[in-house]
C-alpha cells in the first residue's frame, strides 16, 4: 500500500523530519537546551508509542505502563552500581526483565476487562514502585546515580549528546517500525480484532488471550527499552519514575495525539511535554491549563491530533 | 440413520431458579438442515451458544463428529468445524468486510504467531475470503467497512465469516432477524444453495422459511424438547400447535 498524501501522514513526515534535523539545529544556534529537552522527549515517545500497541491497536488499558520504564532504568542502574558496565549486558538485561515482570503482570490481569483491568495493572505498578523504595542498597526513596552510561565498547559514545540523541530516535524509529510491521501482520489483525469482539474471535476460532499477553510482553519490552534510554539520559533513576502519575503521563500522551495510529503517541508526547515545560516558565499549576486542555481533546477530538488531522483532510 | 455428526445427551443449563435448557437431548445428522423452533425464551439461543461453547452446561453431553467437546473451549470446536452466526450481528466492526472473512480463513490456517509479513497481502487468505464473499453475493463490498454495511448485508457477512471457517456444521441464530421480505427471499435462496454443501442447524422465527428449508424441526418450550420430526409431522402436532404455534402463527401450506 502506497501511503496517501493527507494531512494527518505530512504531518508526520515533516515531524520525523525536524527530529532528525533537530541537532543540526542546535548546534548552528548553540541552543543546548533544545537538544537535552528532545531527547527526553523521544525517549517518552517511544513509551508512549509501546503503550499505544496495547491500549491503541489492543485495547488494553494499562495503568501501570511506567513500570517498565522503572524496571529498564534500574536494570541499568543496578548493573552499573555493581560494575558492570557494558551496554551489551545491561540492556538485554532491561529488555529480558521488562519482557518477564509483563509476562507476570499479564498472565493475572489478563483475566480480567475493563476497570478490574485498570486497577490490577496500577497495583502492580505501585507494588514496582514501592519495591523500589524499599531497595536501601540502591537508593532507596532517594533514587540511585548512574555514574557512568552504558558502555558500547567504542561503538557509540552516550555521553556524547548528539551521539546518544540519535540513538534514542534511531530507538524510536526502529521501534515504530516493529510496531507498523506487527499492527499489519496476522498476529496484529488479531489483536486488533479481539479489541473490536472479542466473542467473535473466539467464534471463529482463535484463542484471544494468549494473543492478548504476547502482545502485552512486547508493549512491555519496548517500554524496557525505553526505560534503559531514560536512566542513561538523566544519569539518575528513582522510584518516581514508576510513580502512577507517571502511568497516567504515558496514557495522557497517547490519547491526546491518537490512540491507534501509529505516529499519535509521538506527537502526543512532543505535544504534552512542550506545554509542560513552557508552561511551567510561566506558573507552578500547569496542571490548571494542562487539565482544561486534555478536557477539551478527549470531549472534541476523539483520534486525538491525529485524529484531527485525518478529518481535517478528508474535509 | 446415519451416524450423527452432532449428538446432544441430557443437556442442562439452569440460570438461578431458571432452567433455561431442561434435559435436552437431540441429534443432527450429516446433510440435514435441522431447524430448532420455539416461541421466545424457550432456550434456543442457550443451546446454540452451549452447542459452540459460549456458554458452559451444567450437566449432559455435546458429541461432534464422534468425539466429546462438552468441555472444549469455543476456539477449539471452531477448529474442530463447528462455526456459528449471531442473533444479533456480531462482527469487528471497524474492520472492512473482506478483514472480517480473511481473519475467519486465518484462524484456520496454521497459528497467528507471525509478527512480519503483511498479512493483507497473503494471498490465499484474501482468495478464500472474496470467494465466501461472492457466495453470499458481497463481491462487491468487500472493502466496505462493517458498520457502513446495511443491515442485510452484515447478516449475510456473518454467514461468509462462519463458511470461511469451512465448517463441518453450521449453526445459525436467526438468520433473517430483522430483514425485510427481498432480504428474507435473498437468505431462503442462499440456504437452500448452502444445505447441499453443509450441515446447517437453524435456529428461525421465520416459520415460512423454516418450513420451506428444514428437513426436520426440532421444538423447544421451556427448554424441552416437545416433537422432533420432518416439517409435515410437526404441522400436524397437536402439541405443538397448542404450545407454540397457536392462533396467531398458524402456519399454511406452501407447495
Amino acid at each position: 500500500m502506497k501511503p496517501k498524501l493527507n494531512a494527518s501522514n505530512a504531518v508526520a513526515a515533516l515531524m520525523c523530519a525536524a527530529l532528525i534535523l533537530l541537532p543540526v539545529y542546535s548546534a548552528a544556534t548553540g541552543n543546548i537546551f533544545i537538544l537535552t529537552l528532545f531527547t527526553r522527549i523521544v525517549i517518552f515517545a517511544l513509551a508512549a508509542a509501546s503503550l499505544n500497541l496495547i491500549m491503541g491497536y489492543g485495547g488494553m488499558m494499562s495503568f501501570g505502563h511506567a513500570a517498565y520504564l522503572g524496571i529498564g532504568g534500574y536494570a541499568v542502574g543496578i548493573l552499573a552500581a555493581e560494575g558492570i558496565g557494558s551496554g551489551f549486558i545491561q540492556w538485554p538485561v532491561a529488555l529480558v526483565v521488562s519482557a518477564l515482570f509483563a509476562l507476570l503482570i499479564g498472565s493475572l490481569s489478563l483475566r480480567t476487562r475493563g476497570v478490574y483491568f485498570i486497577m490490577i495493572t496500577l497495583a502492580f505498578a505501585q507494588m514496582a514502585y514501592y519495591v523500589a523504595s524499599a531497595l536501601s542498597r540502591y537508593g532507596g526513596d532517594d533514587g540511585l546515580t548512574v555514574y557512568k552510561r552504558s558502555d558500547f565498547a567504542g561503538l557509540i559514545n552516550l555521553s556524547d549528546r548528539t551521539q546518544f540523541y540519535y540513538l534514542c530516535l534511531g530507538c524510536l524509529f526502529g521501534g515504530l517500525y516493529l510496531i507498523w510491521r506487527i499492527v499489519n501482520s496476522r498476529f496484529g489483525l488479531v489483536v486488533q480484532g479481539v479489541r473490536s469482539n472479542e466473542q467473535r474471535m473466539q467464534a471463529i476460532g482463535f484463542h484471544a488471550n494468549r494473543y492478548r499477553l504476547v502482545c502485552f510482553v512486547i508493549s512491555g519490552t519496548i517500554c524496557g527499552l525505553a526505560g534503559a534510554l531514560l536512566a542513561n539520559n538523566t544519569d539518575f533513576v528513582s522510584p518516581a519514575v514508576m510513580y502512577w502519575t507517571r502511568s497516567g503521563d504515558l496514557m495522557v500522551m497517547v490519547i491526546l495525539g491518537g490512540m491507534g495510529s501509529l505516529f499519535g503517541p509521538v506527537i502526543g508526547a512532543i505535544v504534552y511535554l512542550l506545554l509542560e515545560e513552557l508552561l511551567s516558565q510561566f506558573t507552578e499549576f500547569s496542571g490548571l491549563i494542562l487539565g482544561p486542555v486534555l478536557l477539551l481533546i478527549v470531549l472534541f477530538a476523539r483520534g486525538g491530533i491525529m485524529g484531527l488531522l485525518g478529518r481535517m483532510s478528508r474535509g | 440413520m446415519a451416524e450423527p455428526l452432532l449428538r446432544v445427551d441430557n443437556l442442562v443449563r439452569r440460570y438461578g431458579g431458571i432452567t433455561a435448557t431442561d434435559n435436552l437431548s437431540m441429534e443432527v445428522v450429516p446433510g440435514e438442515l435441522h431447524a430448532i423452533i420455539g416461541p421466545n425464551g424457550a432456550g434456543k439461543t442457550t443451546l446454540i451458544s452451549q452447542l459452540t461453547g459460549q456458554v458452559m452446561p451444567n450437566s449432559g453431553t455435546i458429541t461432534f463428529a464422534g468425539r466429546d467437546v462438552t468441555s472444549l473451549p469455543s476456539y477449539k470446536r471452531s477448529r474442530l468445524g463447528l462455526a456459528r452466526s449471531f442473533q444479533i450481528t456480531s462482527l469487528l466492526k471497524d474492520f472492512s468486510a473482506i478483514d472480517n472473512v480473511a481473519l475467519a480463513a486465518q484462524a484456520h490456517d496454521g497459528h497467528s504467531f507471525r509478527f512480519w509479513g503483511n498479512a493483507r497481502k497473503e494471498r490465499h487468505l484474501r482468495d478464500t475470503a472474496r470467494a465466501a464473499l461472492e457466495r453470499v453475493g458481497l463481491g462487491k463490498r468487500a472493502d466496505i467497512v462493517v458498520s457502513q454495511l446495511s443491515h442485510g448485508e452484515q447478516r449475510e457477512l456473518e454467514l461468509a465469516v462462519a463458511l470461511a471457517t469451512k465448517p463441518q456444521l453450521l449453526l445459525l441464530d436467526e438468520p433473517m432477524a430483522g430483514l425485510g421480505v427481498t432480504e428474507s427471499a435473498r437468505m431462503v435462496a442462499l440456504l437452500r444453495e448452502l444445505r447441499k454443501e453443509v450441515t446447517i442447524v437453524l435456529v428461525e422465527h421465520d416459520m415460512e422459511a423454516v418450513f420451506a428449508l428444514a428437513d426436520r424441526i426440532t421444538v423447544l418450550v421451556y427448554g424441552r424438547v416437545i416433537a422432533c420430526g420432518v416439517p409435515d409431522a410437526i404441522r400436524r402436532d397437536e402439541e405443538v400447535k397448542r404450545a407454540y404455534l397457536g392462533e396467531q402463527h398458524a402456519v399454511t401450506r406452501h407447495d
